[in-house]
C-alpha cells in the first residue's frame, strides 16, 4: 500500500527532490493531508542517520545488550519510513563487500604466514634476542642473511658451472688435465689427502684446473668458458647489488621509524602480543620485554649523565691517538716479517729454524690475540655509550684484519710467481718429451698420427689458478675448523668447569675469574665479514667455495645459538642495537670492493695456464699472436729502414759517377731522393732495377718468413705475396706499396686475426689491412 | 548457509552479525567454544535469549587468554557486572573487539578500560607500576620501575595532571605502530 502511494506522491509533485527513495509517512498519509516539505526533509534526514547507525553499530563501545536494543529500534524506525526499494539491495552489496574484505585479510594473513614460516630459524633467533637482547641477535640476523646471500651464489655456482661440466663436458680420464697424474695416483684418495683437496679433489668440478677450454660442450652446445666467465663476474655483481640495497632499504626504515617520542608508553602499553598461547612463547615474551626495558633504561641513564665536555673529548682524541699508534705499529710490523719471511724464501727455508719459518703465522695470530684486548683498554677511556663504543671497537679491529689480509696476499702472489717460472720449466720439458716420444722419427710435428698416450702420463703444468683456489679453501676449511674449537674449548669447556669445579674452588669462579663468557660480538662478526671476503676472491678459481661456505653457514647457525644459549651469559650492559645494520653492511662493502680488486688483477695481467681451466689457450693464444704480430711489424719497419738507407747510400753513388762520367745525365733515372716511407705513385720503369729490387727483395723475405712462421701458422703463399709486393728498392721511390697495389689473396679462416689488432701503429704498409676478419 | 541450525533464530543472528565483526558461521563457532566450557550449564538453545552467564575462572582459562598477564583485566572491562562474569553477549562483545576488524579508535577505548586497574578511568602511576610488574613478572629493581613510570607520565602527559586520561593515552596510542597488531586475539 504504501507503494502505491509513493507513486502517487511522486508524480504528484513532480519528484525534484525525492529522485531516491522516497520516505513518506504511508500511515498518517491515507487518512491525512501531505505532510510539508521541511518535515520530509527532516525524516529522510533521520531515516539516513539511523542507518548509517546501524551500519556502525559495531564500532561503538556499549555493551551488547545496549547495542541489540538499539539495534532493533533503528531498524525498526528506518523500516517504518522507507520503501522496500532500494533497501535490500544495499544491505546485500554491503554484506557482499565484507565478506569480500574478510576474504582478502584472510588470504593476507595466510600469505604473511607462509613468508614467514619459510625464513629459517626464526624462533631460535627471537629466544635468543628475548634472552640476550638486540644486539646478540642482530649477530645472528646477519648471519642469516649472510646464509641467504650464499645460497644463491652456490646456485649461480653449481647450477651454471659445476653441473654443466660434471654432466656434459669430458668425463674424468679423458684428458690430461682432468687425471690424477701418474706420480700422485697412489695416493690421491687417501684421506689425509682429499682433507687438503688435492688428490682426487684436485683433479675434478670442485676447481678451476678440471675444465676444458672447449667452445661447447654437450649436446645443448653449452658454452663453459662463457658461463664460467660470466657467473664469476655474476656473482661479484649480484653481491654488490643486493649489499647497496639491502643499505639503501635500511637506510629508508632507519629514518622513517625512528620516533622515540612515545618510547616508554609504547612499550608498556604495545609490547604483549595478545596473539600468544603457548607457554613457552610467553616465558620467552616476558624475558624479551625486561630485556627490551632495561635497554630503554639503559639510554635513558646515558642520556641523563652528565658530560664534561672538554675532559670527554680530551680522553677521546688521546684514545684515538693510542689506537692509530698501535695500528700504525703493528702494520709496520707486518710489513716487516713478510719482507723478512720473502727474503728467507729466496734463501731457501732449510736453512732457518722453526721461528723463521712461521713467524708471519706467529705474528698475525700474537697481534689477533693482544690487539683487541687492547683496544678494548683503549675504548674505557672514551666513555661512549655501549652501542657507539662497539662500532669504534668493530672499525679498529677491522683496520688491523686487513694487515692480515695484506699478508695471505703477497703470499699467494709469491706463490704465483713461482708457479708462473716452473711452468716454462715444464713447458720446456714438454717439447723435449714429446720428441722423444716419437723417437725422432718425423721431422715435423705437423702431420704425424698422435700417439696413443694415458692422459696420466702427460707431464703436467702447475696450474697456479687451481693451486690459488686451493688456497682459498684451505684457508676457509681452517678458519671454520679454529671457529669451531675455540667455541668448544673457549666457551664449552671454560663454562663446564666454572660450573662444576666452583664447589671446591678456593674463590668464586662464577663471580671471579674466568667466570662465564660473554658472547664477543665484534669479534664474530668481523670473522664473518672477512670470510666473505675469502669467498669472493676465491670463488672464480674454486667454484666449490660457496657450495663450502653454504655449509660451514648452516653449521655454524645451529653450533652458535647452542653454545650462547647453553654457555654465555647476556652481557651486563644490554644495549639496543641499531635498528639498521649499515654499519656492518658498509663494512661488507669495502671487503668486496677490496676482494674484486686482486682477482681483476690476475685475471687481467697474469697468463692463464697453457693446459687447465677453461680460458688456457684462448687468451694466451691471442696474446700470443698479438704479440707476434708486434714482433713482424717491427721487423718490417727495421727493414724498411734498412731499404731506405740502402737506396739513400746507391743515389748517391750514382749521382758521384754521374759527375763523374759527365755522360747524359737523363740515360738513367734522375736519382730521386724521396724520403722513406713516401706512398707515392710508382711505376716501375726498369724492369733490371725492379728484378733486382724482387731479388733483394726475396733475399729479405725469408728470413722474415721463417720467423712469421714460427710465431703463427700462416698457410705459405700469402705472406709471399704480401713481402713481394712491399720492397720494390732500387731507384725507385722506397716504400710505395699496397697504395695502388690491391692486397695480396689472404686465407680467410685462418685464427690469425684477433679483434682489436688493426689498432697497431703498424696498420700502415704492408701490414694486413682492411676489415678485421672476425670469427 | 546452514538453515538447519536451531540454537539462534534468523534475526538473532542478523542483529549479532551488525552489532559485531562477525560472520554467522563465527557466532555459531563462539557459542560452541561458550557451550564447552560449561556444558551444563549454557543451553543450547538461546532463542529464548537465557540469562546465562560464565564465572571469570573459566573464561581466563581459554587457551587464548591462559598465557595473557591482562586476562583478569580484560574480562573484567566486558562483564556487564563488573565482576568478570561474562554472558554470550559479553563473550561475544570481547572477541569483537579484539578481533582483526575492529578499528583501532575501538580497540583504544577498551584498552584504556583494561590498563586502568583502579577504574577511576584515569591510568595514574599505580595503574602503570601494576601494568609494568605484570609485564616483567616483577623481574625489575624498584628504582627501574619509578624510572618507567615516570617516562611515561612524561611521555603522554598533555594536560600535565600527572595521570593519563583517556584523550593522553588515545593521542599516545594513535601513533603506535605496533598496536593493531598485538591488540589482537584470534578465535
Amino acid at each position: 500500500m504504501s507503494h502505491s502511494l509513493e507513486k502517487r506522491s511522486e508524480s504528484d509533485r513532480g519528484g525534484e527532490k525525492m529522485t531516491q527513495r522516497v520516505d513518506n509517512s504511508s500511515d498518517s498519509d491515507s487518512e491525512e493531508e501531505p505532510i510539508t516539505e521541511e518535515e520530509l526533509a527532516k525524516l529522510k534526514e533521520e531515516v539516513e542517520e539511523k542507518k548509517k547507525l546501524i551500519a556502525t553499530l559495531r564500532n561503538k563501545p556499549w555493551k551488547m545488550k545496549k547495542k541489540l536494543s538499539v539495534l532493533k529500534e533503528a531498524q525498526l524506525f528506518v523500516e517504518k519510513f522507507e520503501g522496500a526499494l532500494g533497501k535490500g539491495k544495499g544491505k546485500k552489496f554491503y554484506a557482499y563487500k565484507v565478506m569480500m574484505t574478510k576474504k582478502w585479510m584472510k588470504f593476507q594473513r595466510d600469505f604473511e604466514n607462509f613468508k614467514t614460516a619459510c625464513i629459517p630459524w626464526e624462533m631460535k633467533i627471537k629466544e635468543i634476542e628475548s634472552h640476550f637482547g638486540s644486539s646478540v641477535a642482530s649477530y645472528f640476523i646477519f648471519l642469516r642473511w649472510m646464509y641467504g646471500i650464499n645460497m644463491i651464489l652456490f646456485g649461480l655456482t653449481f647450477g651454471l658451472v659445476m653441473v654443466p661440466e660434471a654432466l656434459m663436458g669430458k668425463p674424468y680420464g679423458s684428458l690430461p688435465r682432468k687425471t690424477v697424474p701418474r706420480a700422485e695416483e697412489a695416493s690421491a684418495m687417501n684421506f689425509a689427502t682429499l682433507w687438503d683437496f688435492s688428490g682426487f679433489a684436485q683433479y675434478s668440478v670442485l676447481f678451476y684446473g678440471y675444465y676444458n677450454n672447449q667452445r661447447t660442450i654437450g649436446w645443448l652446445k653449452f658454452r663453459m668458458p662463457l658461463s664460467y666467465f660470466l657467473v664469476g663476474v655474476g656473482t661479484i655483481g649480484y653481491s654488490f647489488m643486493i649489499v647497496i640495497r639491502t643499505m639503501a632499504r635500511n637506510a629508508n626504515e632507519d629514518g622513517g621509524g625512528d620516533d622515540t617520542s612515545f618510547n616508554f608508553s609504547w612499550k608498556m602499553f604495545t609490547s604483549w602480543d595478545y596473539l600468544i598461547g603457548n607457554p613457552e612463547t610467553a616465558d620467552n615474551k616476558f624475558a624479551s620485554i625486561t630485556t627490551s626495558f632495561k635497554e630503554a633504561i639503559v639510554e635513558e641513564q646515558e642520556s641523563r649523565k652528565e658530560e664534561n665536555i672538554h675532559l670527554t673529548r680530551f680522553l677521546r682524541v688521546l684514545a684515538n691517538f693510542l689506537a692509530l699508534c698501535t695500528l700504525a705499529g703493528s702494520g709496520y710490523l707486518i710489513f716487516f716479517v713478510v719482507r723478512r719471511s720473502q727474503k728467507f724464501a729466496l734463501e731457501g727455508l732449510e736453512n732457518y729454524g722453526w721461528w723463521e719459518r712461521n713467524e708471519v703465522n706467529m705474528v698475525m695470530s700474537l697481534l689477533g690475540m693482544f690487539c683487541p684486548t687492547l683496544f678494548d683498554v683503549i675504548s674505557s677511556l672514551e666513555n661512549y655509550h655501549p652501542r657507539i663504543a662497539l662500532r669504534w671497537q668493530l672499525g679498529r679491529i677491522f683496520a688491523l684484519f686487513l694487515g692480515n689480509l695484506y699478508t695471505f696476499i703477497i703470499a699467494l702472489m709469491d706463490e704465483i710467481n713461482l708457479k708462473l717460472e716452473e711452468e716454462k720449466i715444464v713447458k720446456y720439458n714438454m717439447s723435449i718429451w714429446e720428441a722423444s716420444l716419437y723417437n725422432g722419427t718425423i721431422p715435423e710435428n705437423s702431420t704425424a698420427p698422435p700417439i696413443e698416450v694415458d692422459p696420466a702420463d702427460v707431464p703436467r703444468g702447475p696450474c697456479w689458478e687451481t693451486m690459488v683456489g686451493q688456497e682459498f679453501v684451505r684457508l676457509t676449511v681452517s678458519d671454520t675448523m679454529t671457529t669451531y674449537i675455540t667455541i668448544l674449548i673457549g666457551d664449552f669447556l671454560r663454562a663446564v668447569f666454572v660450573r662444576f669445579f666452583n664447589y671446591c674452588w678456593c674463590w668464586d669462579l662464577e663471580y671471579g675469574f674466568p667466570s662465564y663468557s660473554e658472547f664477543d660480538i665484534s669479534g664474530n662478526v668481523l670473522g664473518l665479514i672477512f670470510n666473505q671476503g675469502m669467498i669472493w676472491m676465491g670463488s672464480f678459481y674454486a667454484p666449490c667455495l660457496p657450495a663450502i661456505n653454504v655449509f660451514r653457514l648452516h653449521t655454524s647457525m645451529y653450533l652458535q645459538c647452542w653454545a650462547v644459549m647453553c654457555c654465555n651469559v647476556p652481557q651486563e650492559r644490554v644495549f639496543k642495537a641499531s635498528r639498521s645494520n649499515n654499519f656492518y653492511m658498509a663494512m661488507l662493502l669495502f671487503i668486496l670492493f677490496l676482494s674484486t680488486l686482486p682477482a681483476v688483477y690476475t685475471i687481467v695481467s697474469i697468463p692463464p695456464s697453457f693446459d687447465c681451466g677453461p680460458f688456457s689457450l684462448s687468451i694466451y693464444y691471442l696474446n700470443a699472436t698479438s704479440k707476434s704480430y708486434k714482433e713482424a711489424n717491427l721487423e718490417l719497419k727495421k727493414k724498411l729502414q734498412s731499404q731506405a738507407e740502402e737506396n739513400k747510400r746507391r743515389n748517391k753513388q750514382k749521382a758521384q759517377k754521374s759527375n763523374e762520367q759527365e755522360e747524359n745525365p737523363f740515360e738513367t733515372e734522375p736519382p730521386q731522393t724521396k724520403q722513406k716511407g713516401k706512398q707515392d705513385e710508382s711505376t716501375p720503369n726498369q724492369d733490371n732495377k725492379k728484378g733486382q729490387g724482387d731479388n733483394e727483395a726475396k733475399k729479405t723475405d725469408q728470413p722474415q718468413e721463417a720467423s712469421s712462421s714460427q710465431a703463427f701458422q700462416h698457410p705459405g703463399p700469402a705472406p709471399n705475396g704480401h713481402y713481394a709486393l712491399q720492397t720494390r728498392g732500387g731507384n725507385l721511390p722506397p716504400p710505395s706499396i699496397a697504395v695502388t697495389r690491391p692486397p695480396g689473396p689472404r686465407g680467410y679462416g685462418m685464427l690469425g686475426y684477433p679483434p682489436g689488432n688493426p689498432r697497431f701503429p703498424g696498420a700502415q704498409p704492408g701490414m694486413p689491412r682492411g676489415p678485421p676478419n672476425y670469427r | 548457509m546452514g538453515n538447519k541450525q536451531t540454537i539462534f533464530t534468523d534475526e538473532q543472528l542478523d542483529a549479532y552479525q551488525d552489532c559485531t565483526f562477525f560472520t554467522r558461521k563465527e557466532i555459531l563457532r563462539l557459542h560452541g567454544r561458550y557451550h564447552e566450557m560449561a556444558p551444563n550449564v549454557v543451553p543450547m538453545d538461546y532463542t529464548k535469549d537465557p540469562d546465562v552467564k560464565l564465572p571469570m575462572q573459566l573464561i581466563i582459562n581459554m587457551p587464548e587468554l591462559k598465557e595473557n598477564p591482562f586476562r583478569e583485566r580484560i574480562v573484567e572491562s566486558f562483564s556487564e557486572d563488573g565482576e568478570g562474569s561474562l554472558s554470550f553477549n559479553d563473550f561475544v562483545d570481547m572477541f569483537s573487539v579484539l578481533s582483526e576488524m575492529a578499528p583501532r579508535e575501538l580497540k583504544a577505548i577498551y584498552a584504556f578500560k583494561i590498563y586502568d586497574f583502579n577504574t577511576d578511568n584515569f591510568i595514574c602511576k599505580s595503574d602503570l607500576e601494576k601494568t609494568l610488574n605484570k609485564l616483567t613478572r616483577e623481574e625489575l629493581t624498584a628504582e627501574e620501575i619509578t624510572l618507567v613510570c615516570e617516562k611515561v607520565i612524561e611521555e603522554a602527559d598533555m594536560d600535565g595532571d600527572g595521570k593519563l586520561g583517556f584523550a593522553d593515552f588515545e593521542n599516545m596510542i594513535s601513533k603506535a605502530p605496533d598496536f593493531l597488531s598485538t591488540f589482537h586475539i584470534r578465535i
